[in-house]
């Protein structure tokens, strides 16, 4: 059985995929519409499918058959998108912090500055976060997804608002992490730079699984017509 | 200036505005994050005060607190004396009455927040109470404090609701509102003016330093 199964239906759009996660990372690639960010909602709990099943480092996370749905923060699962939802009224500090449980104050506090010295973000800790840069505001991000070791990090483009250098470093930070990982993008060149199993979906469906290569091989004409 | 009226009009607005922030931030959080299909009616009875005229709103609150309906014998057991015509009885009435001035600003401070931000708090492990009492009133606080100025503005004011519940019974249940119309009654114009604008420049004030504060806060729109 597959990982991960989910069918949900959004008007007229029907998503309908399965599939694991077979290595460190795992990429959903494929044109925008095709559904990569609704089953990443699903998978991280902040939306129910109509069915499906996921399960995670030998948890059942959601079963719609026999009701088991965990609620997001039960499912060890660090969350971040295109654009990172800071709390405004916390410091970056405070933000890593949040999500961090079960430890005692000093320790939180840390756990936190490990976490931001991880992303290169330590400097930034006491900053409010309103002012900080696109680049900057991810790198907080990714600390505080991080920050309660989750089983898996799931990214919805999380480079594609950055420039070129930022975007480097922050992916060679990530990749140096064993942290599970499932990573979002269309975006062809940014998915060369990842050493990952890539999950091929086009239209709700998964069209295909393999190597970045293999898949490029079979499918490159249609998917550089879609991607373009 | 009848002080005594002053002393428990201030008492009664600040009990008032103290019980509708406790019940009313409760309530606007349910109503802005429930899916149950009794939200719409929830919505329309705690907005129907604003609608009904408060003699209609008194009378029922009248047969409510007293001894013929369990409420009112139950308040009587607790109490050792009926709700209708006592202090406690202008703050039950007071409360539901202005509970559209609580709840309706807090409904929209909640709706402002960023939904990105309640999806992060929930990813990262934060149950109901903690995404409201570490996310939701930081980042609303500009209307608690507007609740909380509308609530104690509005009770200051009341005549209808107050005047049903409690009667007019000095040290006990008449406020400044009631006392202008005593004075009225009375011809005696010149004290009922002084009352009255006492509670118009209160009233204003009030709302004056609303705005300012929001102002303060820089444009919604620039």
């Amino acid at each position: 059985m597959p990982d991960i199964r989910i069918r949900h239906r959004q008007g007229h759009f029907v998503l309908d995929a399965e599939f694991s996660l077979t290595s460190p990372w795992t990429v959903l690639f494929g044109p925008s519409g095709a559904g990569k960010s609704t089953a990443l909602r699903a998978i991280a709990g902040l939306i129910v499918p109509d069915a499906g099943h996921v399960t995670l480092a030998g948890r059942t996370l959601l079963d719609t058959a026999t009701g088991i749905a965990l609620a997001p923060g039960r499912r060890s699962i660090g969350f971040v998108t295109q654009q990172p939802s800071l709390f405004p009224h916390l410091t970056v500090r405070e933000n890593v912090e949040f999500g961090i449980h079960n430890l005692a104050h000093e320790e939180r506090r840390q756990r936190a500055m490990e976490m931001l010295r991880l992303f290169g973000a330590e400097a930034l800790a006491e900053r409010r976060t309103h002012g900080l840069s696109g680049g900057e505001r991810q790198r907080v991000a990714l600390a505080r997804a991080l920050a309660p070791a989750p089983h898996l990090l799931l990214l919805d483009e999380p480079l594609a608002a950055l420039d070129d250098a930022s975007a480097q470093d922050i992916l060679a930070r990530l990749l140096s992490l064993e942290t599970r990982v499932l990573y979002v993008s269309h975006d062809l060149p940014e998915i060369w730079r990842v050493p990952a199993e890539v999950v091929l979906m086009e239209g709700g469906r998964v069209t295909a699984t393999g190597p970045l290569q293999q898949i490029l091989a079979a499918h490159r004409d249609r998917l550089l017509q879609q991607l373009s | 200036m009848d002080v005594e009226a002053l002393w428990l009009t201030l008492r009664l607005a600040a009990v008032t505005t103290a019980a509708l922030l406790a019940c009313g931030i409760p309530l606007a959080y349910w109503i802005v994050s429930t899916r149950s299909r009794l939200r719409p009616v929830v919505e329309a009875v705690t907005t129907l005060p604003i609608l009904l005229p408060p003699t209609v709103l008194g009378f029922y609150l009248l047969v409510l607190l007293g001894p013929r309906t369990a409420f009112g014998r139950a308040a009587v057991h607790l109490l050792g004396h009926p709700l209708a015509f006592s202090f406690a009885g202008l703050v039950v009435g007071s409360v539901i009455y202005s509970l559209p001035f609580a709840v309706q600003p807090l409904t929209a401070g909640f709706h402002a927040v960023d939904a990105g931000l309640i999806e992060q708090a929930r990813l990262l492990g934060a149950g109901r109470w903690r995404i409201l009492r570490s996310v939701l009133l930081p980042l609303s606080a500009r209307s608690v404090v507007a609740a909380a100025a509308l609530c104690f503005t509005h009770t200051v004011g009341e005549f209808g609701v107050v005047l049903m519940i409690g009667g007019d019974i000095p040290g006990a249940t008449r406020t400044l509102s009631i006392a202008i119309y005593d004075q009225v009654q009375d011809f005696a114009y010149a004290q009922a003016n002084r009352t009255a604008l006492l509670l118009l420049c209160f009233s204003l004030a009030a709302l004056v330093l609303l705005y300012a504060r929001r102002r303060h806060e820089g444009p919604a729109h620039a």
